[in-house]
Protein backbone atom coordinates (compact mmCIF):
# COMPACT_ATOMS: atom_id res chain seq x y z
CA UNK A 1 0.00 0.00 0.00
CA UNK A 2 1.63 3.28 -1.00
CA UNK A 3 1.92 6.06 1.57
CA UNK A 4 -0.98 8.12 0.24
CA UNK A 5 -3.46 5.29 0.47
CA UNK A 6 -2.08 4.45 3.91
CA UNK A 7 -2.71 8.00 5.17
CA UNK A 8 -6.16 8.11 3.61
CA UNK A 9 -7.07 4.83 5.21
CA UNK A 10 -6.13 5.86 8.74
CA UNK A 11 -7.42 9.38 8.31
CA UNK A 12 -10.90 7.97 8.02
CA UNK A 13 -12.66 7.98 11.38
CA UNK A 14 -13.98 4.50 10.75
CA UNK A 15 -10.48 3.00 10.59
CA UNK A 16 -8.96 5.32 13.16
CA UNK A 17 -11.42 4.38 15.89
CA UNK A 18 -10.49 0.70 16.27
CA UNK A 19 -6.82 1.45 15.63
CA UNK A 20 -6.80 3.96 18.47
CA UNK A 21 -8.62 1.43 20.62
CA UNK A 22 -5.85 -1.09 20.09
CA UNK A 23 -3.06 1.44 20.68
CA UNK A 24 -4.38 2.94 23.92
CA UNK A 25 -3.47 0.03 26.23
CA UNK A 26 0.10 -0.03 24.87
CA UNK A 27 0.63 3.69 25.31
CA UNK A 28 -0.94 3.51 28.75
CA UNK A 29 1.47 0.77 29.73
CA UNK A 30 4.49 2.67 28.50
CA UNK A 31 3.26 5.78 30.33
CA UNK A 32 2.95 3.87 33.58
CA UNK A 33 6.46 2.46 33.28
CA UNK A 34 8.01 5.81 32.38
CA UNK A 35 6.17 7.55 35.21
CA UNK A 36 7.25 4.93 37.71
CA UNK A 37 10.91 5.11 36.71
CA UNK A 38 10.84 8.89 36.40
CA UNK A 39 9.26 9.37 39.82
CA UNK A 40 11.69 6.95 41.39
CA UNK A 41 14.62 8.79 39.87
CA UNK A 42 13.19 12.19 40.69
CA UNK A 43 12.16 11.58 44.26
CA UNK A 44 14.70 9.04 45.49
CA UNK A 45 17.79 8.89 43.34
CA UNK A 46 18.39 12.52 42.36
CA UNK A 47 20.32 14.42 45.02
CA UNK A 48 19.08 17.71 46.45
CA UNK A 49 20.40 20.76 44.65
CA UNK A 50 23.26 22.75 46.15
CA UNK A 51 21.27 25.99 46.17
CA UNK A 52 17.63 24.97 46.03
CA UNK A 53 17.70 21.86 48.17
CA UNK A 54 14.85 19.42 47.72
CA UNK A 55 12.60 22.02 46.11
CA UNK A 56 14.46 21.35 42.87
CA UNK A 57 12.33 18.20 42.60
CA UNK A 58 9.41 20.43 41.68
CA UNK A 59 11.28 21.07 38.45
CA UNK A 60 10.64 17.48 37.39
CA UNK A 61 6.95 18.32 37.25
CA UNK A 62 7.06 22.00 36.32
CA UNK A 63 9.37 21.88 33.31
CA UNK A 64 7.69 18.92 31.57
CA UNK A 65 4.27 20.47 32.25
CA UNK A 66 5.34 23.81 30.78
CA UNK A 67 6.85 22.09 27.78
CA UNK A 68 3.67 20.06 27.19
CA UNK A 69 1.51 23.18 27.46
CA UNK A 70 3.38 24.79 24.61
CA UNK A 71 3.93 21.66 22.55
CA UNK A 72 0.24 20.73 22.67
CA UNK A 73 -0.75 24.22 21.55
CA UNK A 74 1.45 23.88 18.49
CA UNK A 75 0.04 20.41 17.75
CA UNK A 76 -3.44 21.90 18.11
CA UNK A 77 -2.64 24.73 15.70
CA UNK A 78 -1.02 22.43 13.11
CA UNK A 79 -3.92 19.97 13.28
CA UNK A 80 -6.31 22.89 12.97
CA UNK A 81 -4.46 24.13 9.91
CA UNK A 82 -4.68 20.68 8.32
CA UNK A 83 -8.38 20.57 8.97
CA UNK A 84 -8.81 24.06 7.56
CA UNK A 85 -6.74 23.60 4.42
CA UNK A 86 -7.33 19.95 3.49
CA UNK A 87 -10.66 19.33 5.18
CA UNK A 88 -9.37 16.33 7.10
CA UNK A 89 -11.98 15.43 9.70
CA UNK A 90 -9.54 13.53 11.88
CA UNK A 91 -7.37 16.63 12.12
CA UNK A 92 -10.38 18.59 13.38
CA UNK A 93 -11.09 15.93 15.98
CA UNK A 94 -7.45 15.90 17.02
CA UNK A 95 -7.31 19.67 17.52
CA UNK A 96 -10.49 19.73 19.57
CA UNK A 97 -9.30 16.87 21.77
CA UNK A 98 -5.93 18.51 22.43
CA UNK A 99 -7.31 21.63 24.04
CA UNK A 100 -8.44 20.43 27.50
CA UNK A 101 -5.25 18.39 27.90
CA UNK A 102 -3.08 21.36 26.98
CA UNK A 103 -5.03 23.62 29.30
CA UNK A 104 -4.57 21.13 32.16
CA UNK A 105 -0.81 21.11 31.67
CA UNK A 106 -0.81 24.91 31.57
CA UNK A 107 -2.62 25.01 34.91
CA UNK A 108 -0.16 22.49 36.31
CA UNK A 109 2.78 24.53 35.03
CA UNK A 110 1.38 27.69 36.60
CA UNK A 111 0.62 26.03 39.92
CA UNK A 112 3.98 24.27 40.20
CA UNK A 113 5.71 27.43 39.03
CA UNK A 114 4.04 29.27 41.86
CA UNK A 115 4.89 26.51 44.36
CA UNK A 116 8.50 26.53 43.21
CA UNK A 117 8.64 30.29 43.28
CA UNK A 118 7.38 30.72 46.82
CA UNK A 119 10.40 29.16 48.58
CA UNK A 120 12.77 30.69 46.02
CA UNK A 121 11.46 34.22 45.72
CA UNK A 122 9.31 34.42 48.83
CA UNK A 123 6.14 35.26 46.94
CA UNK A 124 3.26 33.12 45.67
CA UNK A 125 2.82 35.00 42.50
CA UNK A 126 5.68 36.75 40.76
CA UNK A 127 4.96 38.42 37.45
CA UNK A 128 8.04 36.97 35.87
CA UNK A 129 8.17 36.68 32.11
CA UNK A 130 7.66 32.97 31.81
CA UNK A 131 4.81 32.65 34.32
CA UNK A 132 3.03 35.62 32.76
CA UNK A 133 3.43 34.15 29.26
CA UNK A 134 2.10 30.86 30.62
CA UNK A 135 -0.93 32.69 32.03
CA UNK A 136 -1.64 34.27 28.66
CA UNK A 137 -1.29 30.83 27.08
CA UNK A 138 -3.99 29.61 29.47
CA UNK A 139 -6.28 32.37 28.22
CA UNK A 140 -5.55 31.29 24.66
CA UNK A 141 -6.60 27.73 25.52
CA UNK A 142 -9.73 28.86 27.32
CA UNK A 143 -10.66 31.08 24.37
CA UNK A 144 -10.19 28.16 22.00
CA UNK A 145 -12.43 25.90 24.10
CA UNK A 146 -15.03 28.62 24.69
CA UNK A 147 -15.26 29.36 20.98
CA UNK A 148 -15.77 25.70 20.11
CA UNK A 149 -18.33 25.33 22.86
CA UNK A 150 -20.35 28.27 21.54
CA UNK A 151 -20.69 26.91 18.02
CA UNK A 152 -23.09 24.04 17.49
CA UNK A 153 -22.04 22.98 14.01
CA UNK A 154 -18.88 20.88 14.47
CA UNK A 155 -17.47 21.91 11.09
CA UNK A 156 -17.80 25.63 11.71
CA UNK A 157 -16.57 25.19 15.26
CA UNK A 158 -13.45 23.36 14.13
CA UNK A 159 -12.65 25.85 11.37
CA UNK A 160 -13.24 28.95 13.50
CA UNK A 161 -11.17 27.55 16.35
CA UNK A 162 -8.42 26.60 13.89
CA UNK A 163 -8.17 30.22 12.71
CA UNK A 164 -8.02 31.32 16.33
CA UNK A 165 -5.30 28.79 17.14
CA UNK A 166 -3.23 29.89 14.14
CA UNK A 167 -3.54 33.56 15.06
CA UNK A 168 -2.53 32.56 18.57
CA UNK A 169 0.48 30.54 17.47
CA UNK A 170 1.77 33.46 15.41
CA UNK A 171 1.30 35.77 18.37
CA UNK A 172 2.90 33.57 21.02
CA UNK A 173 6.50 34.54 20.19
CA UNK A 174 5.45 38.20 20.04
CA UNK A 175 3.65 37.93 23.36
CA UNK A 176 6.58 36.15 24.96
CA UNK A 177 9.03 38.75 23.70
CA UNK A 178 6.83 41.58 24.96
CA UNK A 179 6.40 40.04 28.38
CA UNK A 180 10.11 39.25 28.60
CA UNK A 181 10.92 42.89 27.85
CA UNK A 182 8.22 44.17 30.23
CA UNK A 183 9.58 42.03 32.98
CA UNK A 184 13.21 43.13 32.69
CA UNK A 185 12.00 46.70 32.80
CA UNK A 186 9.93 46.39 35.94
CA UNK A 187 11.85 43.78 37.89
CA UNK A 188 14.48 45.21 40.25
CA UNK A 189 17.93 43.94 39.37
CA UNK A 190 18.37 42.15 42.67
CA UNK A 191 15.69 39.54 41.99
CA UNK A 192 17.33 36.32 40.88
CA UNK A 193 15.86 35.05 37.65
CA UNK A 194 15.06 31.36 37.48
CA UNK A 195 17.88 31.26 35.01
CA UNK A 196 19.13 28.48 32.78
CA UNK A 197 22.24 27.18 34.50
CA UNK A 198 23.81 24.12 32.96
CA UNK A 199 21.96 21.22 34.49
CA UNK A 200 23.71 18.37 36.23
CA UNK A 201 23.32 14.91 34.74
CA UNK A 202 21.74 13.51 37.90
CA UNK A 203 18.94 16.03 37.56
CA UNK A 204 18.72 15.68 33.79
CA UNK A 205 17.80 12.00 33.87
CA UNK A 206 14.58 12.32 35.90
CA UNK A 207 13.70 15.46 33.94
CA UNK A 208 13.95 13.68 30.60
CA UNK A 209 12.11 10.64 31.92
CA UNK A 210 9.22 12.76 33.19
CA UNK A 211 9.21 14.71 29.93
CA UNK A 212 8.93 11.47 27.98
CA UNK A 213 6.31 10.13 30.37
CA UNK A 214 4.14 13.23 29.93
CA UNK A 215 4.45 12.99 26.15
CA UNK A 216 3.32 9.35 26.01
CA UNK A 217 0.58 10.16 28.54
CA UNK A 218 -0.60 12.92 26.25
CA UNK A 219 -0.88 10.49 23.34
CA UNK A 220 -2.81 8.04 25.50
CA UNK A 221 -5.47 10.45 26.75
CA UNK A 222 -5.59 12.20 23.38
CA UNK A 223 -6.57 8.93 21.68
CA UNK A 224 -9.19 8.33 24.38
CA UNK A 225 -10.73 11.73 23.79
CA UNK A 226 -10.59 11.38 20.04
CA UNK A 227 -12.53 8.14 20.16
CA UNK A 228 -15.36 9.81 22.06
CA UNK A 229 -15.36 12.76 19.69
CA UNK A 230 -15.48 10.46 16.66
CA UNK A 231 -18.45 8.51 18.01
CA UNK A 232 -20.37 11.73 18.48
CA UNK A 233 -19.52 13.29 15.15
CA UNK A 234 -20.07 10.10 13.16
CA UNK A 235 -23.28 9.05 14.86
CA UNK A 236 -25.16 9.11 11.58
CA UNK A 237 -23.04 6.30 10.17
CA UNK A 238 -23.91 2.63 10.41
CA UNK A 239 -20.54 1.63 11.83
CA UNK A 240 -21.08 3.87 14.85
CA UNK A 241 -24.60 2.54 15.25
CA UNK A 242 -23.18 -0.96 15.31
CA UNK A 243 -20.43 0.02 17.76
CA UNK A 244 -22.89 1.59 20.17
CA UNK A 245 -25.48 -1.14 19.87
CA UNK A 246 -23.82 -4.29 18.56
CA UNK A 247 -26.44 -6.13 16.46
CA UNK A 248 -27.76 -9.07 18.43
CA UNK A 249 -26.90 -12.43 16.90
CA UNK A 250 -29.84 -14.34 15.41
CA UNK A 251 -31.50 -16.58 18.03
CA UNK A 252 -30.43 -20.24 17.84
CA UNK A 253 -32.88 -22.86 16.63
CA UNK A 254 -33.03 -24.40 20.06
CA UNK A 255 -34.05 -21.14 21.69
CA UNK A 256 -36.62 -20.58 18.97
CA UNK A 257 -38.02 -24.11 19.48
CA UNK A 258 -38.26 -23.49 23.25
CA UNK A 259 -40.01 -20.14 22.91
CA UNK B 1 -19.51 48.11 -14.23
CA UNK B 2 -17.12 46.87 -11.59
CA UNK B 3 -15.73 49.51 -9.31
CA UNK B 4 -12.00 49.85 -8.83
CA UNK B 5 -10.68 48.38 -5.63
CA UNK B 6 -10.02 51.72 -4.01
CA UNK B 7 -13.40 53.20 -4.83
CA UNK B 8 -15.15 50.04 -3.63
CA UNK B 9 -13.29 50.19 -0.34
CA UNK B 10 -13.99 53.88 0.12
CA UNK B 11 -17.61 53.12 -0.60
CA UNK B 12 -17.60 50.62 2.26
CA UNK B 13 -15.98 53.13 4.60
CA UNK B 14 -18.42 55.86 3.66
CA UNK B 15 -21.41 53.57 4.09
CA UNK B 16 -20.28 52.35 7.49
CA UNK B 17 -19.70 55.89 8.72
CA UNK B 18 -23.09 57.03 7.50
CA UNK B 19 -24.92 54.13 9.09
CA UNK B 20 -23.04 54.48 12.37
CA UNK B 21 -23.59 58.19 12.63
CA UNK B 22 -27.31 57.60 12.37
CA UNK B 23 -27.04 55.75 15.63
CA UNK B 24 -24.90 58.21 17.50
CA UNK B 25 -25.18 56.40 20.80
CA UNK B 26 -23.20 53.50 19.33
CA UNK B 27 -20.38 55.90 18.58
CA UNK B 28 -20.50 57.65 21.92
CA UNK B 29 -20.57 54.48 24.04
CA UNK B 30 -16.81 53.75 23.91
CA UNK B 31 -15.98 57.37 24.70
CA UNK B 32 -18.38 57.48 27.61
CA UNK B 33 -17.06 54.16 28.86
CA UNK B 34 -13.53 55.54 28.71
CA UNK B 35 -14.64 58.57 30.69
CA UNK B 36 -16.28 56.37 33.31
CA UNK B 37 -13.16 54.27 33.81
CA UNK B 38 -10.99 57.35 34.12
CA UNK B 39 -13.40 58.80 36.66
CA UNK B 40 -13.68 55.59 38.68
CA UNK B 41 -9.98 55.00 39.13
CA UNK B 42 -9.21 57.94 41.41
CA UNK B 43 -12.32 57.05 43.38
CA UNK B 44 -10.92 53.60 43.82
CA UNK B 45 -7.25 54.29 44.52
CA UNK B 46 -7.39 57.74 46.08
CA UNK B 47 -6.75 61.22 44.70
CA UNK B 48 -3.07 61.53 45.60
CA UNK B 49 -1.52 63.14 42.50
CA UNK B 50 1.83 61.35 42.60
CA UNK B 51 0.22 57.91 42.65
CA UNK B 52 -2.31 58.79 39.98
CA UNK B 53 0.45 60.07 37.73
CA UNK B 54 2.35 56.81 38.18
CA UNK B 55 -0.75 54.78 37.34
CA UNK B 56 -1.95 57.04 34.55
CA UNK B 57 -0.17 55.47 31.57
CA UNK B 58 -1.45 52.00 32.44
CA UNK B 59 -4.95 53.14 33.36
CA UNK B 60 -5.37 55.19 30.19
CA UNK B 61 -4.22 52.31 28.04
CA UNK B 62 -6.34 49.69 29.79
CA UNK B 63 -9.31 52.03 29.46
CA UNK B 64 -8.65 52.35 25.72
CA UNK B 65 -8.45 48.56 25.48
CA UNK B 66 -11.71 47.97 27.34
CA UNK B 67 -13.56 50.66 25.41
CA UNK B 68 -12.44 49.11 22.14
CA UNK B 69 -13.46 45.63 23.27
CA UNK B 70 -16.88 47.01 24.13
CA UNK B 71 -17.40 48.24 20.60
CA UNK B 72 -16.20 45.11 18.79
CA UNK B 73 -19.47 43.16 18.58
CA UNK B 74 -20.90 46.05 16.63
CA UNK B 75 -18.35 45.70 13.84
CA UNK B 76 -20.09 43.00 11.87
CA UNK B 77 -23.22 42.13 13.83
CA UNK B 78 -25.61 44.61 12.25
CA UNK B 79 -24.52 43.85 8.71
CA UNK B 80 -24.73 40.15 9.45
CA UNK B 81 -28.29 40.54 10.72
CA UNK B 82 -29.61 42.39 7.68
CA UNK B 83 -27.74 40.45 5.01
CA UNK B 84 -25.35 43.20 3.94
CA UNK B 85 -22.39 41.13 5.01
CA UNK B 86 -23.28 38.33 2.63
CA UNK B 87 -23.36 40.85 -0.19
CA UNK B 88 -19.89 41.93 0.77
CA UNK B 89 -18.70 38.33 0.56
CA UNK B 90 -20.20 37.96 -2.89
CA UNK B 91 -18.57 41.12 -4.23
CA UNK B 92 -15.88 40.64 -6.88
CA UNK B 93 -13.33 42.66 -4.94
CA UNK B 94 -11.02 40.76 -2.60
CA UNK B 95 -12.78 40.41 0.73
CA UNK B 96 -9.67 41.24 2.74
CA UNK B 97 -9.54 44.75 1.27
CA UNK B 98 -13.24 45.41 1.81
CA UNK B 99 -12.81 44.18 5.36
CA UNK B 100 -9.98 46.67 5.77
CA UNK B 101 -12.50 49.33 4.79
CA UNK B 102 -14.88 48.20 7.52
CA UNK B 103 -12.10 48.12 10.07
CA UNK B 104 -11.00 51.62 9.08
CA UNK B 105 -14.53 52.88 9.59
CA UNK B 106 -14.62 51.18 12.97
CA UNK B 107 -11.37 52.82 13.99
CA UNK B 108 -12.51 56.24 12.81
CA UNK B 109 -15.55 55.88 15.05
CA UNK B 110 -13.91 54.22 18.05
CA UNK B 111 -10.16 54.70 18.15
CA UNK B 112 -9.85 58.17 16.71
CA UNK B 113 -12.21 59.82 19.26
CA UNK B 114 -10.14 58.21 22.02
CA UNK B 115 -6.93 59.55 20.51
CA UNK B 116 -8.40 63.04 20.25
CA UNK B 117 -9.90 63.07 23.74
CA UNK B 118 -7.02 61.36 25.51
CA UNK B 119 -5.24 64.60 26.55
CA UNK B 120 -8.36 65.56 28.45
CA UNK B 121 -8.46 62.26 30.32
CA UNK B 122 -4.71 62.38 30.86
CA UNK B 123 -5.21 65.69 32.60
CA UNK B 124 -7.76 64.13 34.95
CA UNK B 125 -5.25 61.46 35.93
CA UNK B 126 -2.46 63.93 36.55
CA UNK B 127 -0.30 62.71 33.70
CA UNK B 128 2.60 65.16 33.35
CA UNK B 129 2.19 67.42 30.33
CA UNK B 130 5.44 66.31 28.72
CA UNK B 131 4.08 62.77 28.38
CA UNK B 132 0.83 63.75 26.66
CA UNK B 133 2.22 63.86 23.09
CA UNK B 134 3.66 60.37 23.62
CA UNK B 135 0.28 59.23 24.88
CA UNK B 136 -1.46 60.56 21.82
CA UNK B 137 1.09 59.00 19.49
CA UNK B 138 0.97 55.64 21.23
CA UNK B 139 -2.81 55.59 21.01
CA UNK B 140 -2.69 56.72 17.40
CA UNK B 141 -0.44 53.79 16.54
CA UNK B 142 -2.06 51.35 18.93
CA UNK B 143 -5.81 51.77 18.55
CA UNK B 144 -5.80 50.73 14.87
CA UNK B 145 -4.05 47.52 15.98
CA UNK B 146 -6.82 47.00 18.53
CA UNK B 147 -9.46 47.42 15.83
CA UNK B 148 -7.59 45.11 13.44
CA UNK B 149 -7.10 42.31 15.95
CA UNK B 150 -10.58 42.85 17.33
CA UNK B 151 -12.02 42.35 13.87
CA UNK B 152 -10.71 38.78 13.85
CA UNK B 153 -12.49 38.10 17.12
CA UNK B 154 -15.68 39.76 15.91
CA UNK B 155 -15.65 37.73 12.68
CA UNK B 156 -15.09 34.44 14.48
CA UNK B 157 -17.98 34.99 16.89
CA UNK B 158 -20.57 36.19 14.39
CA UNK B 159 -24.07 35.28 15.46
CA UNK B 160 -22.97 33.43 18.57
CA UNK B 161 -24.54 33.85 21.96
CA UNK B 162 -22.05 35.03 24.56
CA UNK B 163 -21.09 37.83 22.18
CA UNK B 164 -19.11 40.56 23.84
CA UNK B 165 -17.57 38.51 26.60
CA UNK B 166 -16.47 35.78 24.21
CA UNK B 167 -14.81 38.31 21.88
CA UNK B 168 -13.00 39.86 24.81
CA UNK B 169 -11.71 36.46 25.91
CA UNK B 170 -10.44 35.74 22.42
CA UNK B 171 -8.66 39.03 21.74
CA UNK B 172 -7.35 39.73 25.23
CA UNK B 173 -4.19 37.61 24.85
CA UNK B 174 -3.53 39.19 21.49
CA UNK B 175 -3.81 42.69 22.93
CA UNK B 176 -1.15 42.22 25.58
CA UNK B 177 1.92 43.21 23.49
CA UNK B 178 0.26 46.44 22.34
CA UNK B 179 -0.74 47.23 25.91
CA UNK B 180 2.74 46.55 27.25
CA UNK B 181 4.49 48.75 24.74
CA UNK B 182 1.81 51.42 24.52
CA UNK B 183 1.68 51.99 28.25
CA UNK B 184 5.44 51.47 28.43
CA UNK B 185 6.11 54.29 26.01
CA UNK B 186 4.03 56.72 28.04
CA UNK B 187 5.66 55.62 31.28
CA UNK B 188 9.06 56.14 29.67
CA UNK B 189 8.06 59.62 28.54
CA UNK B 190 7.05 60.51 32.09
CA UNK B 191 10.54 59.71 33.37
CA UNK B 192 12.14 61.49 30.43
CA UNK B 193 13.46 58.39 28.65
CA UNK B 194 13.58 58.55 24.88
CA UNK B 195 10.56 56.82 23.37
CA UNK B 196 11.86 56.24 19.87
CA UNK B 197 12.26 52.49 20.35
CA UNK B 198 8.70 52.16 21.65
CA UNK B 199 7.25 54.13 18.78
CA UNK B 200 9.15 52.03 16.27
CA UNK B 201 7.85 48.85 17.87
CA UNK B 202 4.29 50.13 17.95
CA UNK B 203 4.66 51.11 14.32
CA UNK B 204 5.99 47.65 13.53
CA UNK B 205 2.99 46.06 15.25
CA UNK B 206 0.72 48.25 13.17
CA UNK B 207 2.37 47.26 9.91
CA UNK B 208 2.40 43.58 10.86
CA UNK B 209 -1.25 43.62 11.88
CA UNK B 210 -2.27 45.58 8.78
CA UNK B 211 -0.75 42.80 6.70
CA UNK B 212 -2.32 39.73 8.24
CA UNK B 213 -5.42 40.80 10.20
CA UNK B 214 -7.72 41.72 7.26
CA UNK B 215 -6.82 38.41 5.62
CA UNK B 216 -7.48 36.40 8.81
CA UNK B 217 -10.72 38.33 9.33
CA UNK B 218 -11.86 37.55 5.78
CA UNK B 219 -11.13 33.85 6.36
CA UNK B 220 -13.05 33.97 9.63
CA UNK B 221 -16.01 35.69 7.94
CA UNK B 222 -16.15 32.96 5.30
CA UNK B 223 -16.12 30.31 8.02
CA UNK B 224 -18.87 32.06 9.94
CA UNK B 225 -21.10 32.65 6.98
CA UNK B 226 -20.92 29.35 5.13
CA UNK C 1 17.55 9.15 53.76
CA UNK C 2 15.26 8.12 56.58
CA UNK C 3 11.52 7.93 56.05
CA UNK C 4 10.64 11.09 57.96
CA UNK C 5 13.48 13.00 56.31
CA UNK C 6 12.13 11.94 52.94
CA UNK C 7 8.69 13.34 53.65
CA UNK C 8 10.12 16.54 55.05
CA UNK C 9 12.12 17.26 51.88
CA UNK C 10 14.26 19.73 53.76
CA UNK C 11 12.09 22.72 54.59
CA UNK C 12 10.24 22.34 51.31
CA UNK C 13 7.99 19.39 52.04
CA UNK C 14 4.72 21.26 51.57
CA UNK C 15 5.75 22.71 48.21
CA UNK C 16 7.18 19.52 46.78
CA UNK C 17 4.33 17.27 47.85
CA UNK C 18 1.64 19.72 46.81
CA UNK C 19 3.25 19.93 43.38
CA UNK C 20 3.41 16.17 42.99
CA UNK C 21 -0.08 15.83 44.42
CA UNK C 22 -1.46 18.37 41.95
CA UNK C 23 0.29 16.56 39.12
CA UNK C 24 -1.29 13.29 40.24
CA UNK C 25 -4.73 14.90 40.41
CA UNK C 26 -4.40 16.39 36.95
CA UNK C 27 -3.09 13.21 35.38
CA UNK C 28 -5.84 11.12 36.99
CA UNK C 29 -8.63 13.57 36.14
CA UNK C 30 -7.57 13.64 32.50
CA UNK C 31 -7.92 9.88 32.36
CA UNK C 32 -11.21 9.72 34.24
CA UNK C 33 -12.91 12.44 32.20
CA UNK C 34 -12.74 10.62 28.85
CA UNK C 35 -13.78 7.37 30.55
CA UNK C 36 -16.82 9.05 32.00
CA UNK C 37 -17.57 10.78 28.72
CA UNK C 38 -17.56 7.42 26.98
CA UNK C 39 -20.41 6.30 29.21
CA UNK C 40 -22.33 9.53 28.60
CA UNK C 41 -21.84 9.28 24.84
CA UNK C 42 -23.00 5.68 24.95
CA UNK C 43 -26.16 6.67 26.77
CA UNK C 44 -26.86 9.64 24.52
CA UNK C 45 -26.33 7.70 21.32
CA UNK C 46 -28.52 4.82 22.50
CA UNK C 47 -31.27 7.38 23.08
CA UNK C 48 -30.55 8.96 19.69
CA UNK C 49 -30.90 5.64 17.87
CA UNK C 50 -34.02 4.75 19.82
CA UNK C 51 -35.67 7.99 18.80
CA UNK C 52 -34.52 7.45 15.24
CA UNK C 53 -36.07 3.97 15.14
CA UNK C 54 -39.36 5.17 16.61
CA UNK C 55 -39.74 8.00 14.15
CA UNK C 56 -39.40 5.65 11.18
Amino acid sequence: MDINKYIHKYASPKTFYPLAGRLIPWFAGVTAVLLAVGLYQGLFVAPPDYQQGDSVRIMFIHVPAAWMSMFIYVVMAVAGAMGLVWNVKIAEVLARSCAPIGASFTVLALATGSLWGKPMWGTWWAWDARITSELILLFLYIGFMALQASIDDPKRAARAAAILALVGVVNIPIIHFSVEWWNTLHQPASVTKMGKPSIHISLLIPLLLMMLAFNVYFITVLLMRMRNEILERERHTSWVAETVEPPRPAPSRRAAAKG
Amino acid sequence: MSATLLSATLCVVRRDLTVALRRVQDVLTPVIFFAIIVALFPLGVGPEPGMLAALAPGVLWVAALLSTMLSLPRMFANDYADGTLEQLLLAPQPLAVLVLGKISAHWLLTGLPLVVLSPLFALQLQLPANAVPTLVLSLLLGTPVLSLLGAIGAALTLGLRGGGVLISLLVLPLYTPVLIFGAGSVAAAVTGIDTEAYNSLLGAFLVLTLTFAPWATAAALRVSLD
Amino acid sequence: MSGSEFFAMGPYGFYVWTSYGLAAVILIVNVLLPLRRRKTVQRQLEEFYRVQKESR
